[in-house]
């Protein structure tokens, strides 16, 4: 366990996979930025693998003061023993006040591993991390500047904030998409420090036998106008209607748990809290009730229009634009409207 | 060549079913307003184990840490064809965070000495999935998240296909290890009415204790608290003849240090909790008709939304 190093540095750890960074690091450094500017300190980046020095570059355009790079053999292909052991290694080194992951399947088997180890405090995918000031409840001692993270609790009804006021690093796994993705920005100044790490793959547990990627085939994330059908669609040959109107939009088709439950739409389509987070310029809830699950994946949006037939349907508290009515009769008439280029 | 398994489950509020009824008007929730249900992904990691046993004899223990009412998914296990069922209980092991519990839960299984541990990959009420890989540190044993198939083993060498979200890959160890395992693994075996009738009596020592409680808070004029103390050692006594006396662990029990327990071996605080409740409302409404929707399309070109 660290000591309270209020000169730490505020790190973000660098997922990678064969060679390529996933937006999450990068949208993580944006938020580090902000942190590490209210508690005066650095931002880096931790980059574990084999010839990923290449990736510096981005990590520094997109806000890394330093960038720690462990290159060696064991760290070619992720698991997490490894991972946890190099990474343990230098926290331990350099003493970090937080330590940032995606909330991705990678980042949540990783992250655990590591604050056992340590024995320090960490909360699991993050939407939201500030910095303020805590008064422990029974002993009354002020702890100031810790991380607050943030995070829905108990299906999404609750929204708690976690604070780890001793034993350091102060570490959370935060949400994609829920951070703006940061401008890169080439004229930024960067660091690049190598580490020794003390591995031996020879000695780690688990063979990987073999590997399968799928590419994904939607990016809800990249979509800047998507078109969402819940429930209340009704079948999968309704979601007809949405891919036609996404399609004269530019955007994508997805979908509510529900819909995905009833077999309406692919589970890669689903937005909340159980799947993506997006946060495009325009989201068209169509048939969406609104259930927290749902909203915690989508009321970033910058405009949402809510299609329903309920008045009172949760959609439209978090709705910009609302139309109550029937979409099998609303949808033909927007299509109408983009045509005559209204 | 058998294998002893250990399942670690975890009985929750049914957040998936939260009603109105469940937020209480201050904003906090009503727990007692959920139905209590068995962690949806522990069934899964349950009959991971049941089969591994039916493969290859051994047998399948059941942990779960919790209040004396979380024996209901102890016997849930045993309709299901658990071996044993084992509650790991203790007052100072209240307001563990993820840390605090997988030290708890490792010293329980720790105790078992089982060849493979099975956790599900998250419970619904929290979603942290920390436990399973913490407990993995703990016991200083193999980690495997993820599990959506198991392959079997071969001479202790287990092998999975984990799912890492991109895709899969498939992984093998050499025992003991931990997994934790998707609810895409497979689909959980249904009670068998034969174990239901022999385990629906099975019982705590705790739920003895508390039903003896109720009698004593009773109208029983002459039930003095010695009496009630030999009731329960008579009722617990019967029950462990016929076998069905769950095991229930204190800390002592599973030789925990107390300062990793509970309080204070939760690095974790829980700073502020606010409900989730939409002011709702302040959004501007177009009529269902042509000229209302041709307005609102006017309306996101105009300020450059769409278009």
């Amino acid at each position: 366990m660290s000591e309270t190093n209020r000169n730490g540095e505020v790190w973000v750890f660098a997922e990678q996979e064969d060679g390529k960074l996933s937006d999450v690091p990068l949208e993580l450094l944006g938020k580090a930025r902000e942190l590490a500017g209210t508690l005066e300190v650095p931002v880096s980046a931790v980059l574990l693998g084999t010839d990923v020095g290449g990736l510096s570059d981005t990590l520094v355009a997109h806000g890394a003061d330093k960038v720690y790079l462990a290159e060696h053999d064991a760290l070619a292909h992720y698991q997490t023993a490894g991972y946890a052991r190099a990474l343990c290694e230098l926290i331990g080194q350099h003493g970090p006040q937080v330590v940032l992951y995606g909330a991705t399947p990678l980042g949540r088997d990783l992250a655990p591993m590591v604050a056992s180890r340590l024995k320090c405090g960490l909360t699991a995918d993050c939407t939201d991390l500030q910095i303020g000031d805590h008064t422990d409840a029974v002993s009354k001692t002020e702890h100031k500047n810790l991380l607050f993270q943030i995070r829905p609790a108990f299906g999404g009804n609750i929204i708690a904030t976690i604070v780890n006021p001793e034993r350091w690093p102060q570490m959370a796994t935060v949400r994609e998409g829920v951070m703006p993705l940061p401008e890169r920005d080439d004229a930024r100044d960067g660091e690049v420090v190598r580490c020794e790490v003390d591995l031996d793959g020879a000695t780690l547990p688990l063979t990987i036998e073999q590997t399968h990627r799928e590419k994904k085939s939607v990016n809800l994330k990249a979509a800047r106008v998507i078109v969402a059908g819940g429930a209340g669609v009704g079948s999968r040959e309704n979601f007809d209607m949405l891919w036609q109107l996404a399609g004269l939009l530019g955007g994508a088709v997805a979908g509510s748990r529900a819909a995905v439950d009833l077999g309406y739409i692919d589970a890669d389509h689903q937005v909340g809290q159980t799947g993506t987070t997006v946060r495009p310029a325009l989201y068209v809830a169509v048939g969406i009730s609104g259930a927290v699950q749902h909203r915690a994946g989508m009321e970033e949006a910058a405009r949402i229009l809510a299609v329903n037939t309920d008045p009172d349907a949760d959609i439209f508290k978090v709705a910009h634009y609302g139309i109550v009515g029937d979409y099998e009769d609303v949808i033909p008439k927007m299509i109408k409207a983009i045509h005559g280029g209204a | 060549m058998s294998y002893h398994c250990v399942v670690c489950a975890k009985q929750v509020p049914d957040t998936k079913n939260v009603t109105g009824e469940a937020m209480k008007e201050d904003g906090t929730v009503n727990r007692s307003a959920l139905p209590a249900i068995f962690n949806p992904e522990d069934l899964h990691a349950l009959e991971t184990a049941l089969q591994i046993r039916d493969a290859h004899g051994g047998s399948v223990t059941v942990i779960t840490m919790g209040p004396p009412t979380a024996c209901e998914i102890l016997r849930e296990s045993l309709y299901r064809g658990a071996d044993r069922g084992v509650l790991v209980t203790d007052r100072r092991a209240a307001a563990s965070d993820t840390l605090a519990t997988s030290y708890i839960l490792a010293c329980a299984v720790r105790k078992c000495a089982p060849d493979i541990v099975l956790c599900g990959r998250q419970a619904i009420d929290g979603d942290t999935a920390q436990v399973g890989p913490q407990m993995a540190e703990k016991l200083d044993v193999p980690l495997i998240t993820y599990v959506e198939q198991w392959l079997g083993i071969d001479d202790k060498t287990a092998r999975a296909r984990r799912n890492v979200g991109n895709g899969w890959e498939v992984v093998s160890c050499t025992l003991p290890v931990l997994v934790t395992v998707n609810e895409s693994a497979n689909t959980p075996r249904p009670r068998s009415a034969k174990r239901m009738m022999k385990y629906k009596k099975a019982r705590s020592r705790g739920e003895v204790e508390a039903l003896a409680k109720g009698l004593l808070e009773g109208d029983f004029d002459n039930y003095t608290a010695e009496l009630q103390a030999a009731e329960v050692e008579k009722y617990c006594t019967a029950l462990s003849e016929k076998g069905l006396l769950l095991e229930q662990w204190t800390l002592d029990d599973i030789d925990a240090d107390l300062s990793w327990c509970g309080m204070s071996g939760s690095p974790t605080k829980v700073h502020r909790i606010q409900s989730v409740v939409l002011s709702g409302g302040q959004y501007r409404q177009f009529p269902a008709t042509q000229d209302g929707v041709s307005e609102l399309v006017g309306e996101l070109v105009s300020e450059h939304t769409i278009g």
